[in-house]
This record gives C-alpha cells, sequence and structure tokens, in this order.
C-alpha cells in the first residue's frame, strides 16, 4: 500500500496539520511516511500546501507527479491539482467552499459538506479535522484511532482540551463520506 | 534501536547536535534553516550545557566556530547559500589552522538573494573548495531527514580524524519536510581535549598556536603539501555510495540528496515499464565516488544525472567515466524541482528515442 | 648587496652578566624571539607590559590571546602563552568563540585601529554590546601600518597618508572615529581606558591600566577595553621622537588620555 496526497487550500485552514497528522498517524501504525509543505512545482499560486506519501515500503521521492488522492480545501487548489490526480485516484474538497467542482469522469470525487458540519460544531477552526475524516473514510489509509492518537501527539498539551470538539468534527467528516449519495 | 520520532529535517538535526555532544554552536538566521537555531536556543543549554549564541552576522558565527573549535571543542554553525558565501573566508581558515567543526548548508535558490525554495546550487561551492586557496572540506549529502542525523555524528567524527572543516549540503525541502527518524543516544561532551587546543599554556615546555599565517612560502607550500596529503587520504578511505538495482541495469540514473530521490523515483517507473535502470547516490560529495561511476560507465548504455541546479554535480559523473558512456543531465533550478515525471520523460526522450 | 642579520649577538662578559648587576630583563613570559617592529613603534612596549602584568599575575597557563590581521599579526612569537591568530577584523568574534568554550580562561584581543574600528566594527561592537568577558587592547596609530601607511579610521583631520596624500578630508573620507567613547556608551562594557606609551610616566599609567582590566575580567565583569595611542615613525615618515612628539601635539589633543569608563562609576 502507497497513499500519495497532496492536501491544499489557503494557509490558515490548517492544511499543513492535516497532513502532519495523517503523518503522524502513519508512524503510529508503523508504516514509512513523508510529509513535505508548500515546496515543489506544484506549489506556486498562492495555495498552501503538503504532500503526505504513507506506505508500506520505503519511500523514494518526497516529490511527486502524480497523486492517489487530493485534498482541496479551496477553488484554486481544485483547478490546480484535479489534472494531477492518477485515474482511478480520489478528489475530496469542501462543497461549501467551491463553485467548480471537478469535473473528470476517471476519479472518484467527494464533495463534502466541511465547513457546514464545522459551523454545526460551532468552530470553524475545525474544518481541517474534519475533512480529514472524510479522507480516512475515504480512502482507509490508517485507522481512526490512530489518527485520535496523532492529534493527542500532535496538539500541544493546552489544546487538549478541544481533543472532544475534534474527535467530533472528524466523526462529522466520516459520516459525509460514508453516507455521501 | 533509539528513538522513533516524527521530525522536520531542521529539527532532527538541531536534535541530533545534541545528543552528539556538540559544545557550541554559533549561527545568524536565514530561511530555510532559521529552525535549528530556534530549536537549539529552546533545548542545549538546559540539557547538555552546550553554548548557543546568536552571532551579529555569518561572518561572525564562522569566526566564533574558528575560536571555539581552536579550543579542541565540539563546534557547528548552520546556514543557508548566501550566509555560507559570507562565511566562506572563515572556512578557508579554518581549513589552513587544520580545525575540526561542522558547517550545515541548507541550500536555497540563487544566485544572490534568490529565493527561499530549496536548491542544490551551492556543489561547486561546497566541493571544490569554496574560499580562497587549496582546500577542501569532507562534504556529505544526506538524502532524508534520517541522514541529517546520521551525518551530524559522522560529520564530527570525520572532522575530529582529519582535523578539517565538514560540511552538510542540504537543501530547503530536507530541512523542511517531515520523516521518522532514528535518534542515537545522548552522547557525552568531551572532558579530554587534543594537545593542539589553546586551553592555556600547558605547564613547561608546551604552548598551542592556531594559524594559517605562514608568511614565508617555503613553509606555506610544505603547509599544502600536508593538505593534500590529508585529502589524498580522505579520498582513499572516506568514500560513502550507495547503489541500487545496478547489478542488471542497461541504464543508470544518478543525483545526490533529494535529486537522488526524485531519481530513485523516475528509476521505478522505468523499472515498472521494463527498463532495466539503477541508480548511484553519491553520500559524500567531497570525496567524490569516480570509482563507482568508471566501474559502470563501460557497462551501462547511458547515465542520467538529475540535479536542483544547471549540472553541477554531473561535472564530477564525466569525469568519472571518461568519456566511455553517454552521460545525461536533467536540471530545475532557482528553486524549481524537477517531478519524476519529467525526468522519466527526459530518460526516453534522450536514450529511447521518445516514446 | 649585505645581507642585514635578524639580530646582532653582542658579546657577553661573563664577569659583569651576573644576577646581581642585573637592571633590567625581560619578562619571562615573552619568548626570546626579537621583536620584528620598527625602531620606536609603540606595539613593543605594550607587548612587553602585557607579558609583565601576566608573569605578576602568574596567569600564564590561564590566558589565551588573539592576534589581528596588521603589524601585531604575528604576536604570537613574542607572547608565550596560547594564542590564535584571526582574520582581519574578527578578533573579537573568535576571542568570544573561545571565551565562551572556556569560561574559566582570560581571554584578550590584541588589534589595531583598522582591524577594531574599520573592518571589524561590527564584531567590535557586538561582542561589547553582549558584555563578553573578553579584554581588548586598542592600539590606535592612527595610520595602517603593515600594508605601508593607509588612512585608517582613527587618521587625524589633515593628516597625510598614501590614502589622503593632501591630508584627511572630512567632507570626503569621513572623521576620525573615537570608537572608544561610542563603546563606552554600551552597558556590556565595564571599563575604557586611553593610554599611551610615548613617555616614561605614560608606560607606567598604561601598565596599571592592563592590570586593572585583567583583574576585572577575572571577576567576570564584562568587555573591557584599552586603548594605547601609538605612533608608527616609518610611516608617519618621523623618526621615532618627532613620533612621539607628534602624539604629545596632535594625537592626545583630539584623543585625549585617561579613564572613559570606570566600574566605579565614571
Amino acid at each position: 500500500m502507497t497513499e500519495e496526497s497532496i492536501f491544499a487550500g489557503f494557509g490558515g485552514q490548517g492544511i499543513l496539520s492535516m497532513g502532519m497528522i495523517l503523518a503522524y498517524a502513519g508512524m503510529i501504525e508503523g508504516k514509512e511516511v513523508c510529509w513535505m509543505p508548500s515546496y515543489g512545482p506544484e506549489m506556486r499560486g498562492g495555495t498552501a500546501n503538503a504532500t503526505t506519501i504513507i506506505s508500506d515500503k520505503s519511500i523514494s521521492s518526497p516529490i511527486i507527479s502524480r497523486f492517489d488522492t487530493v485534498v482541496a480545501l479551496n477553488q484554486p487548489s481544485v483547478d490546480k491539482f484535479e489534472s494531477k490526480i492518477k485515474p482511478g485516484g480520489t478528489i475530496i474538497y469542501d462543497a461549501s467552499n467551491i463553485i467548480n467542482p471537478p469535473t473528470r469522469d476517471d476519479i472518484t470525487i467527494f464533495g463534502v459538506a466541511g465547513s457546514e458540519a464545522a459551523i454545526n460544531l460551532k468552530n470553524m477552526r475545525v474544518l481541517n479535522i474534519v475533512i480529514l475524516g472524510s479522507f480516512i473514510a475515504a480512502r482507509k489509509t490508517v485507522t481512526p484511532e490512530a489518527i485520535m492518537k496523532a492529534l493527542a501527539s500532535v496538539l500541544p498539551e493546552r489544546y487538549h482540551h478541544l481533543l472532544p470538539v475534534n474527535q467530533k468534527a472528524f466523526e462529522a467528516g466520516m459520516e459525509l463520506v460514508i453516507n455521501y449519495k | 534501536m533509539g528513538e522513533i520520532k516524527l521530525m522536520k529535517g531542521n529539527e532532527a538535526l538541531s536534535e541530533a547536535l545534541i545528543r552528539a555532544g556538540c559544545d557550541g554552536y554559533f549561527g545568524y538566521p536565514i530561511t530555510p534553516q532559521s529552525e535549528v537555531i530556534e530549536y537549539l536556543s529552546r533545548e542545549a543549554n538546559a540539557r547538555t550545557g552546550m553554548v548557543v549564541l546568536q552571532a551579529e552576522s555569518e561572518v561572525a558565527s564562522i569566526n566564533m566556530v574558528y575560536g571555539a573549535a581552536g579550543t579542541g571543542r565540539r563546534v557547528c554553525t548552520t546556514s543557508s547559500s548566501p550566509g555560507i558565501s559570507l562565511m566562506q573566508e572563515g572556512i578557508s581558515y579554518i581549513a589552513s589552522a587544520e580545525l575540526p567543526c561542522l558547517v550545515v548548508n541548507i541550500v536555497r535558490g540563487g544566485p544572490g538573494l534568490g529565493t527561499i525554495q530549496p536548491s542544490q546550487a551551492d556543489y561547486f561551492q561546497a566541493t571544490k573548495g569554496g574560499g580562497h586557496g587549496d582546500y577542501h572540506m569532507i562534504v556529505l549529502a544526506p538524502y532524508n531527514v534520517q541522514e541529517m542525523v546520521d551525518h551530524v555524528k559522522l560529520g564530527f567524527e570525520l572532522g575530529e580524524k582529519y582535523r578539517t572543516p565538514v560540511m552538510i549540503l542540504g537543501d530547503g525541502a530536507l530541512g523542511q519536510m517531515m520523516e521518522k527518524v532514528e535518534l542515537f543516544e545522548q552522547m557525552p561532551r568531551k572532558t579530554e581535549f587534543p594537545d593542539w587546543a589553546t586551553t592555556g599554556k600547558k605547564e613547561g615546555i608546551h604552548r598551542s598556536i592556531i594559524t594559517s599565517l605562514f608568511i614565508q612560502p617555503e613553509v606555506m607550500e610544505q603547509v599544502n603539501l600536508r593538505l593534500q596529503a590529508k585529502y589524498r587520504e580522505i579520498e582513499k578511505n572516506e568514500v560513502l555510495y550507495q547503489t541500487i538495482n545496478c547489478e542488471d541495469a542497461d541504464y543508470i540514473f544518478t543525483g545526490f540528496g533529494l535529486g537522488s530521490r526524485i531519481a530513485m523515483k523516475a528509476m521505478e517507473m522505468a523499472r515498472e515499464k521494463g527498463h532495466k535502470v539503477g541508480l548511484i547516490r553519491p553520500i559524500t560529495v567531497y570525496p567524490f565516488p569516480y570509482d563507482i561511476y568508471k566501474e559502470f560507465a563501460g557497462k551501462v548504455k547511458g547515465i542520467l544525472d538529475i540535479e536542483m541546479n544547471a549540472g553541477q554535480m554531473v561535472e564530477d559523473v564525466r569525469l568519472a567515466v571518461e568519456g566511455k558512456t553517454q552521460v545525461e543531465f536533467y536540471g530545475r533550478m532557482g528553486g524549481m524541482i524537477a517531478g519524476p515525471d519529467e525526468v522519466y520523460e527526459y530518460f526516453e526522450e534522450k536514450f529511447l528515442g521518445g516514446k | 648587496m649585505s645581507t642585514i642579520p635578524n639580530f646582532i649577538e653582542i658579546p657577553v662578559n661573563p664577569e659583569i652578566a651576573q644576577k646581581e648587576f642585573e637592571v633590567y630583563s625581560k619578562p619571562s613570559t615573552l619568548t626570546d624571539k626579537p621583536f620584528h617592529y620598527c625602531p620606536g613603534c609603540g606595539h613593543s612596549t605594550v607587548h612587553k607590559l602585557l607579558m609583565e602584568v601576566v608573569e605578576e599575575m602568574g596567569i600564564q597557563g590561564d590566558i589565551v590571546g588573539v592576534a589581528p590581521v596588521g603589524c601585531s599579526v604575528f604576536a604570537y612569537d613574542y607572547l608565550d602563552i596560547d594564542m590564535q591568530q584571526a582574520a582581519h577584523g574578527r578578533a573579537l568574534a573568535v576571542a568570544t568563540g573561545i571565551r565562551r568554550m572556556l569560561p574559566d580562561k582570560l581571554v584578550f584581543t590584541y588589534q589595531g585601529d583598522g582591524d577594531l574600528a574599520a573592518i571589524g566594527t561590527a564584531e567590535t561592537l557586538h561582542a561589547a554590546n553582549r558584555g563578553e568577558n573578553i579584554l581588548t587592547i586598542f592600539i590606535n596609530n592612527a595610520v595602517y601600518g603593515m600594508t605601508s601607511g593607509q588612512m585608517a579610521p582613527t587618521t587625524l583631520e589633515k593628516m597625510v597618508t598614501t590614502t589622503s596624500p593632501f591630508g584627511r578630508d572630512v567632507s570626503t573620507q569621513g572623521y576620525p572615529l573615537k570608537i572608544s567613547e561610542l563603546l563606552a556608551m554600551l552597558p556590556g562594557v565595564t571599563y575604557v581606558t586611553r593610554q599611551s606609551v610615548h613617555t616614561t610616566a605614560n608606560v607606567r599609567k598604561t601598565k596599571k591600566a592592563l592590570r586593572k582590566a585583567i583583574e576585572l575580567q577575572q571577576e567576570g565583569k564584562g568587555f573591557c577595553l584599552v586603548e594605547v595611542v601609538s605612533n608608527c615613525p616609518s610611516n608617519w615618515k618621523m623618526t621615532p621622537l618627532q613620533s612621539q612628539q607628534f602624539i604629545q601635539e596632535k594625537m592626545i589633543p583630539f584623543y585625549p588620555l585617561g579613564d572613559i569608563k570606570t566600574p566605579e562609576g565614571k
């Protein structure tokens, strides 16, 4: 199993953390991991992004041209990365933020209402965790338990009172994909 | 098995400095490696008593390293390309005075102020001397976060073995990316120091002088001969490289540091398509592993070198193969990095006559 | 052409050369190598004074010096202690590295005006501002000696040098820099004094100042600077005696002698 993914959106949306939590969860499960922020030819154009690779075998290049999965939290990210998805790959985007959704018919598309879910939890800052939940439900790269463990490790202790709302956000995100029509 | 952590390259390197029993760090902030001085300022002194000092410039920091190294302590500085350019005079003095120290260059795109994006355009500067006079540093080229850690320990050991400055030649991407690392155990700081160190005149006869000034040319030539003899020793003993899939290879991809990982991915793509491609990755870029290229020069149909610059290491590859095989180069510059796809396409175009 | 010997061996009469007749001897902390400095130059005097203090205080094994680029680049040939030679202007960075590694030792730099106040200004200012426990001995002779007489940052107004051949024109070449007064303003600096070695009385005062500075170093009181207004007969194109007069008549009026800052609160 190798999952080559990229998380992309505006700076401040917690894009880099999404990839970092995934990488951390991969490490907890004993997998090889690589997380690379905002670097490489795909970075130009105002989006923050993090390439995250999780694999059972050792990882060669952290710079990759095509992705198994793209997670896009804004329109420029959809526009930029839709064409970089491998045939049969997946795109997950925040439907509340995107006007022109992806159009390819050789990939799986999840337009999830992430922002709405975050608003329901009265905390826009958990949007990234909502979408990470959707990612895990769609890709099953690591277990949800590993993600929650990773979150507890990545989040500084002074924010640990936020773990319950993050847990809810994560579960809400998973449901968005499980119940996806 | 040591402790396993998920760490950014720059932070892993900083942690390794502390664990290697480094006595002193002198540096000046510059993107993309400021995490090093930040991490050390936070962690180092309380844990090991290591001195961490933010200097007023890279010129000052390398000269602080000179002074501190002259006391026989384990010392280090880190910077990125423009800062390393400023240090060249000091490095030349350090090489001439034969002081061990570690200099880390997290390379960014140039020339000039350039960009903060990753690059490998300082290869010539690192491997061919860099400053004035005939000298070399041992130059280690890590290709992942694990080697950012391992090379710290190796770098200190080689520096002390040969009394020479050692450079770790990384790049902005290696500094910023996170990977799993196995950290070595905390090593004690040194308590015994070499007798050439300036630690106060010893009782009786012995005193230490650290200098690179030998004004009589006859003497300066002897100093040069001694340095050159040392470099020949290093070239004989310390060459490190890795080969993958070379046994049956028709073609060889090559590159150092991050470039070698892009080459590795392109090699995997080529193998999937049935082309027998292998990989040579120099781990020391000075001393350069000329012999391994020479060995394959007559056997393979071609070598493709991938770098994040205009083609620097490729000159050493060409020197090594002595025209016996076709050598092609693919690189991007100024902070742009070639993707494995474009590398593979270039391979098809140059060696397989297009698609 | 005859070869000029390094120094002339004076035949010694063993009947006279007895300890009881001794009126003068060099400190044991100086090597036996004869100074290469020009006749009349202040460097030799300051070297000797410093090493007398080192001998008297019994700190030969506890002190590490840094030689600059300039006439005193070979200071380690004469001062019989552990020393490092620094790149031009970087003596205080080198000394910082040494002192931070050897917190129990005494560290000094020995620098000229070009080294300390031109190419090395940033290192000088910041080492002083960090309050490094370092003593800087600053020889101010208002000229670049080793490179044969170019203008220095401390060259007096209208003073002729090879790069101010019509006299230093402050409108285009800037003003003579009183770096000691500048450094005295910094809180990390404990003791700044300006002395000279052009008369016997001044030689004694300079020695006292050096001793005081080293004692402050032993107490870890921060940065100390002893400036010595000195001469350069060769590049000033003067006899040694004329150069001493020049110090008295021209240098001292602009660079007044005495303490600029003391821990007691001047």
